[in-house]
């Protein structure tokens, strides 16, 4: 079948199975950034954004995205321009191995475009679904809150 | 601290990891990440027994599906025992595994491999290979394993290394020192604990994959998400018979090992896979594969007994070890002497001790090298048995700690007797910091004021607890590591290490160790690390050994090249080196002031006068391994009529020498806590009467998430290691040793009884407290 959709902000147009798998698509048009640890919608490692929402693209089908928007990490900022969330999960040691990464700070941006001024405990649940083996979750919490505090600021783009 | 002034900036910063914003960009980094344009999907056939042989294999059906390449199985690969184990040479684990066997030993065991064009065909393939078994008795656990007319797991006869084959017996070790039983008849008090780890995860969020392809040699090349490249070219090589020159090992950036990634698990498959088809081969385990078929903790059983004098100085420690290795012996005698050689040595005082165990074989899931290595579980009994003894003794926990750690200029006759599968190596201890850790670590929970309080709200009851634990740095006489590092033309350096960041951020110390001899900023040390065509040897990264070994190998290439650096400027300026200075990119004589930037530098070496590489190569082996020290303390809430555990608050103080990236360091701590508070509360493979795992996946194996854990709380308590590169000891695998027995210890303060028995579910708790009859 024939989908439309937007990537990253640029129109994709083309043919897929019905019934391929969202996660699968979108690693096919390189988006490696959508990680999969489990397949099973139990990780958060494939989450992208589906029109600003959060979704586990493990669970997704393409044709599900028919006409809407995706946004993966690399639709974010880049090596050599990062978004502000991408420079604070740097800045707060938040990266270890990096494979949970991606998802993180995919809900973080969920989180903070509705909400400038998380508690702790907000930032704690909106990462609640997403695992990570390395961290204890300390320093991912640091960096979406000085993320926050930068939004605040104005310092986001 | 003794890190000279005039190497600038370097160690002791948070620098941005190297790799940093290559992953916060999300580019393509990881094993699978790389597309190898032609690649043939790989799958594995697992065993849906627990024991069974395999009476017949017809492929003719699978053959004959489109796209199907290749399908491997006994009948047509040939016979090579080995070990999965990325061990160090000659190998401690014993050769009890071959590619494809005719007899099956755990539900997951691998019995056929297929190679197809797509992932659909690789599967409708594996649904089409009839295999017929003859299904054998299964023994599922360990008691099971030893008991009289037990089945025997291995009895093949080309196995090597096995202790006891005929008894299911992998290991065993018996090692004394002193008359423990009469120094126990004798102490003023005695104390015990026996304590149970179940079978759990390391659960890297990243599953195990490998793609193998050739290079416009033709030779194979395998990126692949290990721990250990170079034992992965030695094993792969050996196994499907190939000369090592023509194997190349790539590991890209992994995400997560914690010791899973230290076996040889499908790489030989993917290699063997693509030989015969003469295609690149991509292969990854699924979640479910990664749980049955991967590599887990040594569930086992230790008993600890204590006895003490009145002061509560011990006088014997004696340790016994029942360890279930599962089908497979990979790391089984290692572990098991990691459980004493880890622990032992932290009560120095008593002059009596024995340790002693077995490791035997059972039809489950295949146990492996897990953070912690055996120490974690020995210091869950050790820990409560302490706690049980200070009690006894109407001693505060803390004290009796104190009263009895080693202590810089001590030693302990365990770091000679046990080593990694043979003797150890004598050696003193010379930096701890574990008195001003457990003072730190004490003030911050509030141990003098909360303690004992057991304050109540609502059902819930509060307790303290606290544990202490050592490691090591590295496997002393077995680990080497080594560095290449090269000046540029432009004064600018490369830095090639065998040694191998798992996530860690070892790349990133180890350019700071560099940086900090060269006095320049990290982002001029360029680390290319972890390919086995372009990188000198490195054992690997396990045993908490990257940066105090791989980081002295990369200590002394630096000082070389700096040796070079001042040689060839002394000769430029007409000066003698010993007045020479390099400091800020730049060198400089005291004498006359004059400079020379490292770019000069470089442009004269490389093309001016007296042409040369400046460049070096140095190698570290581990003499001896230092230990970093820890104290874990803390708070839980009971839930007494749900018997639902709370960690309220955990602090741990840990002294890892000088912290070369200090957020790094505290990464590790917490991200270890974390597993541990896992291992403490909720992660337990379970397994059905057949043999199989029923809670192989993220849904039903509960790891913990944020909402499930306190903010840790990890404070590097410094010290000074003078063997260490810049004073460096390990950090990585300390922390997981702590969790079960300060949990352990802190619900025995707040409700009164003993969890002996990992994780402490809300049932076992419950249970728990009616035995008790609270
Ligand atoms: S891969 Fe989708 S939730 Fe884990
Ligand atoms: S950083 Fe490794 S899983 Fe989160």
């Amino acid at each position: 079948m024939k989908l439309l959709f937007e990537l990253n902000g640029v129109p994709q147009y083309l043919d897929v199975e019905p019934g391929e798998r969202l996660l699968r698509l979108l690693r096919r048009l390189g988006m490696k950034s959508v990680k999969e640890g489990c397949g099973t919608g139990d990780c958060g490692a494939c989450t992208v954004l589906v029109d600003g929402r959060a979704v586990r693209s493990c669970l997704m089908v393409a044709p599900q995205v028919q006409g809407r928007r995706v946004l993966t990490l690399e639709g974010l900022g880049s090596v050599d321009d990062p978004h502000p969330l991408q420079q604070a999960f740097l800045d707060a040691g938040a990266v270890q191995c990096g494979f949970c990464t991606p998802g993180m700070i995919l809900v973080a941006y969920e989180l903070l475009q509705g909400n400038d001024d998380p508690s702790p405990e907000d930032v704690r649940k909106a990462i609640a679904g997403n695992l990570c083996r390395c961290t204890g979750y300390v320093k991912i919490a640091d960096a979406v809150l000085l993320a926050a505090r930068w939004k605040q600021e104005g310092k986001w783009r | 601290m003794a890190v000279e002034t005039r190497h600038r900036g370097a160690v002791g910063q948070s620098v941005t990891k190297v790799d940093g914003p290559s992953l916060v960009a999300g580019k393509p980094v990881f094993t699978l990440d790389h597309d190898v344009p032609g690649a043939l999907v790989g799958k594995i056939l697992p065993s849906p027994h627990a024991h069974a042989a395999i009476v017949s294999i017809d492929t003719a059906e699978a053959e004959a599906v489109p796209g199907v390449r290749a399908i491997l199985h006994h009948g047509n690969v040939p016979r090579v025992p080995y070990t999965t184990a990325g061990q160090g040479w000659p190998e401690p684990s014993p050769y009890d595994t071959v590619l494809f066997d005719r007899k099956v030993r755990f539900v997951g065991d691998r019995v056929a491999a297929v190679a197809a064009e797509t992932e659909e065909a690789a599967e409708e393939a594996l649904r089409k290979i009839r295999v017929e078994y003859k299904v054998l008795p299964a023994v599922l656990s360990p008691e099971e394993a030893l008991a009289d007319g037990a089945p025997v797991i291995h009895d093949e006869p080309d196995a090597e290394g096995i202790y006891d084959a005929k008894h299911n017996i992998v290991a065993a070790v018996d090692i004394p020192v002193g008359d423990v039983a009469s120094a126990l008849a004798e102490a003023h008090v005695t104390a015990e604990a026996t304590c149970e780890i179940p079978y759990s995860q390391h659960a890297a969020i990243e599953p195990h994959g490998v793609i193998a392809y050739f290079d416009e040699a033709g030779r194979l090349v395998l990126r692949t998400s290990t721990q250990v490249p170079f034992h992965v070219r030695r094993i792969v090589a050996r196994v499907v018979g190939l000369d090592p020159a023509r194997i190349r090992v790539i590991k890209p950036r992994i995400g997560g090992g914690f010791g899973s990634k230290q076996e040889i698990l499908l790489e030989p498959v993917a290699a063997l896979l693509a030989l015969r088809t003469g295609r690149p081969v991509r292969m990854a385990y699924s979640r479910e594969e990664v749980f049955i078929a991967s590599r887990t903790r040594h569930p086992m059983r230790v008993a600890v007994k204590l006895g003490a004098g009145k002061d509560g100085v011990l006088q014997a420690i004696d340790m016994e070890v029942l360890s279930n290795t599962g089908a497979y012996g990979a790391h089984a005698l290692t572990v098991l002497s990691n459980v004493g050689s880890k622990t032992l040595p932290l009560y120095n005082k008593a002059p009596h001790l024995r340790f002693r165990g077995k490791a035997v074989y059972t039809n489950l899931p295949v146990a492996g090298a897990y953070r912690g290595y055996g120490a974690t579980q020995g210091y869950f009994a050790l820990e409560v048995a302490m706690d049980r003894l200070a009690e006894a003794l109407g001693m505060d926990p803390i004290e009796l700690r104190k009263r009895n750690h080693i202590r810089v200029g001590e030693t302990s006759p365990i770091f000679e007797k046990i080593g990694e599968g043979r003797e150890g190596t004598a050696q003193v201890v010379r930096s701890c910091a574990l008195a001003d850790c457990l003072r730190i670590g004490a003030e911050r929970i509030g141990w003098k004021e909360n303690r004992g309080r057991r304050r109540e709200d609502g059902p819930w009851v509060h307790g303290l607890g606290m544990a202490c634990a050592m490691q090591g740095s590295g496997i002393t006489g077995v680990d080497m590591a080594a560095a290449t590092l090269v000046m540029q033309d432009d004064g600018s350096f490369r830095l090639l290490v065998g040694a191998t960041d798992l996530g860690t951020g070892s790349d990133t110390i180890l350019a700071q160790i560099a940086a900090q001899e060269l006095g320049v900023p990290v982002d001029r040390v360029l680390v290319y690390s972890s390919d086995t065509d372009f990188t000198p040897f490195d054992t690997g990264a396990y045993a908490s050994s990257t940066t105090y070994v791989s980081g002295n190998a990369v200590l002394r290439a630096a000082q070389s090249v700096h040796r070079q650096i001042l040689d060839v400027a002394a000769a430029a300026l007409g000066e003698r080196p010993e007045v020479l200075e390099l400091a800020e990119g730049a060198v400089a004589s005291r004498k006359t002031g004059r400079r020379l930037t490292l770019g000069e530098i470089g442009h004269r070496a490389t093309y001016v006068v007296d042409q040369r590489q400046i460049a070096a190569t140095a190698s570290f082996t581990c003499p001896e391994s230092p230990p970093p020290f820890a104290a874990f303390f803390c708070e839980v809430a009971v839930d007494r009529e749900t018997g639902v555990v709370r960690v309220e608050r955990f602090v741990v103080a840990a002294d890892c020498g000088v912290a070369i990236h200090p957020k790094a360091a505290e990464g590790q701590l917490e991200g270890a806590i974390l597993q541990g508070i896992g291992h403490a509360l909720c992660e337990e493979m379970l397994f059905a009467p057949s043999g199989r795992c029923v809670n192989a996946g993220f849904f039903d194996y509960k790891l913990p998430s944020s909402l499930d854990t306190p903010r840790i709380e990890a404070i590097l308590v410094p010290s000074e290691e003078p063997t260490g590169p810049w004073g460096a000891k390990s950090i990585s695998e300390i922390g997981i040793n702590g969790p079960l027995p300060a949990i352990s210890n802190a619900i025995y303060d707040a409700v009164g009884v003993r969890l002996t028995r990992a994780p402490f579910t809300p049932e076992r708790v419950l249970l728990a407290l009616r035995a008790a009859g609270k």
